[in-house]
């Protein structure tokens, strides 16, 4: 008989701020050893549930409990935020807000210098536990030597530390590359059978979580349990769909195909994937699709000749890059993190001065433009919307730029206007900017530098850590400028972005161009998708599994589809 | 202007292997020697100490020389603003006025003048390398523990540390949302009108602000979350157990803190006067 | 002192941090040589509004001393102690001004700024020259002149850029629950 260490009883709560409640009548068992991924899209109230598990709800975010949550058989209101801790061990989504300590062993050590342990003894056993997690090696590394991903392991080994029951994870992937993503699973996995705990792990990135097995996944929307199976039975319905939740993309296909995924044919991983039966419907679907070539415009917008940069003299950033971008393309560049594709974009916007080479818009040489003179050709915008946000107002956010350059008001408000109108954000214009969404803001970001009239937009980063429903807002919102003449540059770890909206991409490792491509070869293409720490799309690992005789054009064929059916469904809605 | 902060400089030496304990000591009693001093015997001790235990840590003037540039550019403006505004000072102070030359008006050059800014100047520079020294050979992890052994409470001894920790992370998001600005037009080094330039300045620094609080929402959560400030004590990782160096450093330290003020104040006054 | 919330402990560090980068990074050159406006002690004065005195207090006293130490590789013990005491005095009116009401209107702006250019009038003219002469013995004529700079530059721009955050703030406190697309 499995023993049952989290109960959760008919569990209601309501933040003090808020008029209604952000979890409704939960009732959910957890037993001991059990590996639980709860997903759910952002606001379902997936977040609070593990905030009441680590005791943040009540103690730090104050507010109305009803029901019952009992952990160890303790009733959890009745304990306290440390005790609490000794239990249950929490891994945070940001590693920079985490890691609180300057080197990898002092972070490590912080829970036991707050229990006042003896220092010997607190090296013996940061010794140990940074075994455990690969990074003894690293035990004096000062946290910004490290990669996001070791950052992450450093996080990890500071909460088993403490020997916990449970180890809880809040989005652990959502600040990680496709490969690192990878390897933080398979390192949950490991540590969990070292240390015999129970995981919870809360993720959206579904795909990247099954990666490695999983007991149980419970869905969660508006604050409910919507439905509580395992990995097969819910790949198996429609659940995922309904909640707008991202499937893995092989199950799409199969579903495309007109295939009925069941859960005897293990669905939950590719490798376990049954699909001999359905061999023949896959390929007759793929026969049936003829590929439509795309068609090319050779009028060059953008254009960078032999770029070289270097922050310092001895080691460069930027290393003889050149590429030709076409009016009314859509673009990602890809690379692993420090391969120099922020400061690709900084060069470009004129924020760096290259060392040699040469800029070209439409033509014309801009390489020894100014940042405000380009800024009316090249819009820059950053990943994060609140490091831009200056203001309470959309109107006045999204006019700022043009007050700065002192132009009349009757034309700044004609340009506010009707540039609020292309970003759907008019009937808002009057809104505290406080009270948008982050889909939202990003929006007013956007529309603040088209505001000045770019023809060219590079973003950063733009659906980092967002669900499927502000991951589609955002694109499907980027995807109509482009279609209204915006040439668009995306800086991007995210695969579905790349095969979903840019048919174009350009890979970057150590400051070089490795591949100028489509995304699809990119994404299949082994060689280039380690060095860009990406991952070979699944699409092109089920092609191969079931036999299909060219592969890359299963998965262009599937990208193809899919671009129709969400035509379809944005008719319809 | 470098758009760097000084660093701890890795390196094995007498100075570097001490306590960060015993180097914030010494630091605390050389400044408190050097603020109540004005004996210019007592100065040159203490900058020619100074010097040699510079010379021991083996730091390089050059891991240090933005930093003595800045010194030396801001100790000239001040000797020149000083002249300016009071040429008289060192009459003053000595109490005689022997003349060089006349320059104009009250404006001459005197001995006690020239004699009264090079203590100054001298005052100034006495503790810099003691100051650099503690900076650059103190890893930044021991910081908080060393705060806490001389007397500190332990919460605000890390408070210093998370200081320390975020200054790197804070200053990249910085340039981040600089760049996302002037991106826009918004430039504050332009030769704008200053009321104007002083609310694109704010412009700047709001985005700052908000993710600056919500970084110590994140902060805090994680900080709980591991339990600090369960207990009245707490231990730390990186201090540096005293060995026999340092109490014999401290003790040193206090003996020359002694001597000086000994020095300084036995004929009641704290300047040395050479011209009596 | 005790009994310090963790949060009270982050926003201090945090707070700190911030600081020092401001007065190294963001000053305005008023054009007279040497004198800057310090943006500084705008944020100063709003976490001491939003985090009391003794975050207050200890954010000044902390980030001056470690942009001093980081920036200089010495510290101005006599203007480090001005900032202590700025923020030490802003935040006593913490309660007084109440921001985390939401409400910073006329009646508000106008009880910070009194409480701001009382405060550093006294910091910078008073404080910092008094023990500029008794520690460094510099020219009483030099020093005050320089403090009443200081006070004046400090004093718009606190009542400037401070101005401009707290009120941004204040509206970040205030709940929105009736809008309406127009």
């Amino acid at each position: 008989m499995k023993k049952p260490i989290i109960q959760f009883e008919n569990f209601t709560f309501k933040y003090k701020t808020q008029k209604e409640p952000t979890l409704h009548d939960i009732n959910l068992t957890i037993y001991e050893g059990e590996k639980v991924v709860i997903v759910g899209p952002s606001g379902s109230g997936k977040s609070t549930l593990a905030h009441c598990l680590n005791g943040l709800v009540p103690f730090s975010y104050k507010g109305d409990i009803s029901g019952s949550l009992t952990i160890k058989g303790k009733e959890t209101k009745e304990l306290d935020i440390f005790t609490l801790s000794k239990m249950v061990g929490t891994v945070l989504q940001d590693p920079d807000g985490q890691f609180i300590g300057l080197s990898v062993g002092e972070d490590i050590a912080f829970a036991l210098e707050n229990e006042a342990v003896p220092q010997d003894k607190m090296k013996r056993e940061v010794v140990e536990v940074a075994k455990l997690v690969d990074m003894e090696e690293k035990i004096r590394s000062s946290i910004h030597e490290l990669s996001g991903g070791q950052k992450q392991r450093v996080s990890i080994a500071g909460v088993i530390i403490d020997e916990v029951d449970i180890l809880l994870f809040d989005e652990p992937l959502a600040n990680l590359d496709p490969a690192t993503g990878v390897q933080a699973m398979a390192l949950i996995d490991q540590v969990q059978k070292e240390t015999n705990t129970t995981i919870i792990i809360i993720e959206h990135r579904l795909e990247d979580v099954l990666s490695q097995e999983v007991d149980r996944i419970i869905v969660i929307d508006e604050g409910r349990i919507v439905s509580d199976l395992d990995p097969n039975e819910l790949l198996a319905s429609n659940v995922l769909e309904t909640c707008h939740l991202r499937e893995p993309l092989y199950v799409k296909a199969l579903k495309y195909a007109g295939i009925e995924v069941t859960p005897d044919m293990l669905p939950a991983s590719l490798a376990t994937l049954k699909i001999d039966a359905v061999k023949s419907k896959l390929s007759d679907w793929h026969d049936a699709r003829s590929h439509s070539a795309h068609e090319e415009n050779e009028e060059p917008i953008l254009e960078l000749e032999h770029i070289h940069f270097g922050y310092d003299a001895d080691t460069p950033t930027i290393h003889d890059i050149s590429f030709k971008i076409n009016k009314g393309e859509m673009v990602s560049i890809v690379g692993k993190n420090g391969a120099g594709k922020s400061t690709l974009s900084k060069i470009i916007c004129g924020i760096e001065k290259v060392q040699a080479g040469k800029i070209f818009y439409k033509n014309e040489d801009i390489t020894t433009d100014t940042i405000a003179e380009r800024s009316t050709k090249i819009g820059l915008v950053m990943q994060n919307p609140n490091h831009m946000i200056s203001k309470h107002m959309i109107y006045d956010e999204v006019a700022l730029g043009l007050i700065v350059r002192g132009l009349p008001e009757n034309e700044i408000k004609e340009r506010v206007d009707a540039t609020l109108k292309v970003c759907g954000l008019y009937p808002f214009r009057n809104w505290p900017i406080s009270a948008l969404s982050f889909g939202q803001k990003k929006r007013v970001t956007i529309a603040s530098i088209l505001a000045l009239e770019p023809e060219v937009l590079i973003l950063d980063e733009p659906t980092a850590g967002q669900d499927l429903r502000h991951y589609t807002e955002i694109m499907e919102f980027l995807n109509e400028l482009n279609r209204q003449g915006v040439t668009i540059l995306l800086i991007t770890h995210d695969m579905h972005l790349m095969l979903e909206y840019t048919p174009r991409a350009i890979a970057l490792a150590d400051g070089k161009i490795i591949a100028d491509d489509s995304s699809v070869n990119i994404l299949t293409n082994p060689e280039v998708v380690e060095k860009t720490n990406l991952k070979i799309t699944s699409l092109f690992e089920l092609a191969l599994k079931a036999g299909i005789e060219d592969p890359i054009d299963f998965v262009s064929a599937f990208i193809d589809y899919d671009k129709e059916a969400r035509m379809t469904w944005r008719t319809n809605s | 202007m470098a758009n760097e902060f000084l660093n701890y400089v890795e390196r094995k030496s007498p100075v570097h292997s001490l306590s960060g304990a015993t180097k914030l000591i010494i630091f605390i009693l050389y400044s408190t020697a050097a603020m109540l001093t004005y004996d210019t015997r007592v100065l040159i001790g203490l900058f020619i100490l100074s010097i040699v235990i510079f010379a021991i840590s083996k730091i390089r003037i050059r891991e240090v020389g933005f930093v003595l540039a800045f010194i030396l550019a801001f100790l000239l403006l001040n000797n020149i603003a000083i002249y300016i505004f009071s040429p008289q000072e060192g009459v003053k102070i000595y109490g005689t006025s022997h003349v060089l030359f006349e320059i104009a008006g009250r404006y001459n050059v005197t001995l006690e003048q020239l004699f009264y800014q090079f203590n100054i100047t001298l005052k100034y520079f006495s503790v810099i390398p003691a100051a650099l020294l503690f900076i650059v050979t103190t890893h930044p992890s021991e910081f908080a523990a060393s705060l806490n052994k001389i007397g500190v409470n332990y919460k605000i001894a890390y408070s210093v540390s998370l200081a320390l920790r975020y200054i790197p992370d804070i200053q990249r998001e910085f340039w981040t949302i600089a760049a996302a600005q002037q991106a826009r037009g918004i430039d504050i080094s332009r030769k704008e009108k200053l009321g104007k330039r002083l609310k694109n300045v704010a412009s700047i620094i709001l985005p700052l602000i908000f993710s600056t609080l919500e970084r110590i929402e994140v902060i805090s959560n994680a900080m709980e979350l591991r339990r600090f400030g369960k207990k009245k004590k707490r231990t730390w990782y990186s201090e540096k157990p005293f060995k026999k160096a340092d109490y014999i450093v401290i003790i040193v330290g206090f003996l020359i803190l002694i001597a000086s003020l000994v020095i300084t104040f036995h004929d009641g006054d704290r300047f040395y006067n050479p011209f009596l | 002192m005790k009994n310090l919330s963790i949060k009270t402990i982050v926003a201090i560090g945090i707070g700190a941090a911030v600081f020092a980068i401001l007065m190294r990074f963001v000053i305005i050159p008023t054009g007279i040589p040497n004198t800057n406006i310090q943006t500084a002690y705008a944020f100063l004065a709003l976490m001491a509004v939003v985090f009391g005195p003794v975050a207050g207090g200890l954010i000044g006293f902390i980030g001056h001393t470690l942009n001093d130490a980081l920036s200089y590789g010495s510290v101005w013990w006599s203007w480090v102690i001005v900032s202590l005491f700025i923020g030490l005095f802003i935040g006593l009116f913490k309660d007084r001004i109440n921001i985390e009401s939401g409400e910073f209107g006329k009646k508000e702006i106008i009880s910070f700024n009194i409480v701001q250019i009382v405060v550093q009038a006294i910091g910078w003219i008073v404080i910092a020259p008094v023990l500029d002469i008794l520690i460094y013995a510099e020219p009483a004529n030099k020093v005050f002149v320089q403090g009443l700079v200081a006070a004046g530059v400090n004093i718009v721009s606190v009542g400037i850029i401070g101005t401009i955050l707290l009120a941004a703030y204040a509206k970040t406190r205030t709940k929105s629950d009736s809008l309406t697309k127009e």
